[in-house]
């Protein structure tokens, strides 16, 4: 289902198909209507991608058809191979992670895990983790400085699952557990927002050393609809919110809760997958190199300065 | 409500109605109370036991020994992102501060706590929730630092919603910055306390207010990740009795000790005896 803003759009594309196809199969020349159209739809796809307000960039974050943890795994990577469990209660398939080759350099990856559909996102709990993939991603950190191999995270989760079997488990304990387990990492660690960047339940996996973010992901202390509903009191407020909340790629570049932007094809990561992905495996291989050289004590330190330095203030 | 009618006929008589300030009542069981004596015992009610929440100074007041404590919070806050909902941020920054003088949601400095050098920091639920932005991290994180570079052991008493929606990924920070700043304690083999108050909840209980070598919770103190209201809307279901209350936490393995709030300084001095090792041995404190 197409996005609300993307509509007009999608409306003129199919018009130029149908005169196109009319064309070939009438022989007749619309040749000038067609390139009068093209040039409309330039300047719309202009108007409309290069003005996108905050909310509609969350609404490309959630894009169905964007890519997702497996998705940049199964493309970007070679050999993946899934490990599963928390070895303590089960495993949580709101979060996936395992072993994998970039470009020939072993890895340890983890990320959210949403559904590509309906039935997946059931099963993946829409992404929302239990204490359990807490647990699972901070195995994998373990498993990660004992082979001194680079942990790259991907973000992509609304929030913590807020339930009562979670808070039964200690929902606020693992996450506060896995924020400190990942800045302890010995290894270079980068954390990439893919989509959505929910809360604590996102920062539990993002403690890195470089933090990047897709161009049109979004990253905050709360949802737009759940800010909208405290502060507004009206979750229809939304809009609103993610405007205030300063969420986007380029805000939290400004904060410098992020390191770099990695860019979207026109129309964002859903229109085309394959390009965002090559995007993204070309970002992860600079930051790599960059964090190459760093000693394990200097990675650590590294990880300190960059979060000791953030927040805003004045001294007394 | 007609409890609040029961409790309004049993008001002394004699009692001029002019000065109310002089009584309270317990908000859980309704009785009379006669404020200066339930201040006396630390906001718990005598009756039925309920812990009331406590004014951040008197919580400093009952936990640093007599004449020690020296405040080393400050910090003023910012509006980084010019934030406005239905009211500016700045603009609720200024009531805040004119209704608590305080800068911002945090009480904190050094002291000793039964002759046991200490960073005390006290969060403040009347200055915004208790919420963390950029302020109450950066303090958590100096007083840590100060803890470790001056042999101090670390007690935090949190009271909380959670992070500062208005200073948005900027609060989110402060939980890693919180967290990673505890290491400093870590690596000087120094005590880190953590007492866990009506509520806590949110970002802070998920960073540092979970990391503690020992957590000790006030008796019904609402604690969890998610709000009781947030989970309620999620599941489409009624919360369990005593579902994210400290005794539910002590159950689930979340805290070392629910402790009644008339008792908490002399256990929390005997944890840090036992902890700190700059203290030899020493019983019945
Ligand atoms: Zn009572």
């Amino acid at each position: 289902m197409p996005l609300e803003f993307e509509k007009p759009i999608l409306e003129l594309e199919k018009r130029i198909a149908e005169l196109k196809e009319t064309a070939r199969s009438t022989g007749v020349d619309l040749e000038a209507e067609i390139r009068l159209l093209e040039e409309r739809l330039a300047r719309l796809k202009q108007e409309i991608y290069g003005n996108l307000t905050a909310w509609q960039r969350v609404q490309l974050a959630r894009a169905p058809g964007r890519p997702t943890t497996l998705d940049v795994l199964e493309k970007a990577f070679q050999d993946f191979l899934e490990l599963h469990g928390d070895r303590a209660f089960a495993d949580d398939p709101a979060i996936v992670g395992g072993l994998a080759y970039l470009e020939g350099q072993k890895v340890v990856v983890v990320g959210h895990q949403k559904g590509r559909d309906t039935k997946e996102n059931l099963y993946r709990n829409f992404g929302m983790p239990h204490p359990e993939g807490y647990r699972k991603a901070m195995r994998l950190m373990d498993l990660a400085d004992r082979f001194g191999y680079p942990f790259l995270a991907f973000i992509d989760t609304p929030g913590a699952y807020p339930g009562v079997s979670a808070e039964e488990r200690g929902q606020a304990w693992v996450i506060a557990q896995s924020i400190q387990r990942m800045s302890r990492l010995k290894v270079p660690a980068i954390a990439l927002i893919l989509g959505e960047g929910g809360s604590g339940g996102a920062l539990a996996i993002g403690v890195a050393n470089r933090v990047l973010i897709l161009e049109n992901a979004w990253y905050s202390v709360i949802s737009p609809e759940s800010c909208a509903a405290i502060l507004w009191r009206d979750a229809k407020e939304a809009p609103k919110a993610a405007e205030a909340l300063k969420l986007t790629a380029r805000d939290l570049l400004a904060q410098k809760v992020v390191d770099a932007i990695i860019p979207e094809p026109e129309g964002g990561a859903h229109k085309d997958p394959l390009r965002a992905i090559q995007n993204i495996k070309e970002a992860l291989l600079k930051t790599l190199e960059e964090l190459k050289g760093l000693s394990p004590e200097e990675l650590y330190q590294d990880r300190y300065r960059r979060f000791r330095a953030l927040g805003a203030y004045a001294e007394s | 409500m007609a409890l609040e009618r029961l409790f309004r006929r049993k008001r002394p008589s004699g009692v001029n109605r002019d000065v109310p300030e002089l009584w309270t009542k317990c908000e859980a069981c309704g009785v009379q109370l006669y404020k200066k004596e339930f201040r006396e015992n630390l906001y718990v009610c005598p009756r039925c036991g309920h812990h009331h929440r406590m004014p951040a100074s008197e919580r400093v007041e009952m936990l640093a020994d007599a004449g020690t404590f020296q405040e080393t919070t400050g910090l003023k806050p910012l509006d980084p992102l010019g934030f406005v909902d239905t009211k500016p941020y700045a603009e609720r920054l200024k009531a805040y501060q004119e209704e608590t003088g305080r800068q911002d949601a945090i009480l904190g400095g050094t002291c000793t706590i039964g002759g046991v050098p200490a960073v005390l920091l006290v969060m403040d639920y009347a200055f915004a929730g208790g919420s963390m932005g950029s302020v109450v991290g950066e303090e958590i994180a100096r007083g840590a630092e100060r803890a470790a570079a001056e042999g101090r052991a670390l007690v935090i008493v949190a009271a909380s919603g959670g992070a500062r929606m208005q200073e948005a990924a900027l609060s989110l920070m402060q939980m890693a910055k919180t967290v990673m700043s505890l290491d400093r304690l870590w690596a000087k083999r120094l005590p880190y306390v953590s007492i866990l108050t009506d509520p806590t909840t949110g970002g802070v209980t998920a960073s540092f207010a979970a990391l503690a070598d020992v957590i000790f919770a006030e008796p019904g103190a609402l604690i969890g990740f998610a709000g009781p209201r947030v989970i309620r809307q999620t599941i489409r279901q009624e919360l369990p009795e005593g579902f994210q209350r400290a005794e539910f936490l002590l159950k689930h393995g979340m805290v070392d000790r629910v402790t009644d709030r008339r008792k908490l300084k002399g256990e929390l001095v005997r944890a840090l005896r036992h902890l700190h090792p700059g203290v030899p041995y020493a019983v019945g404190v």
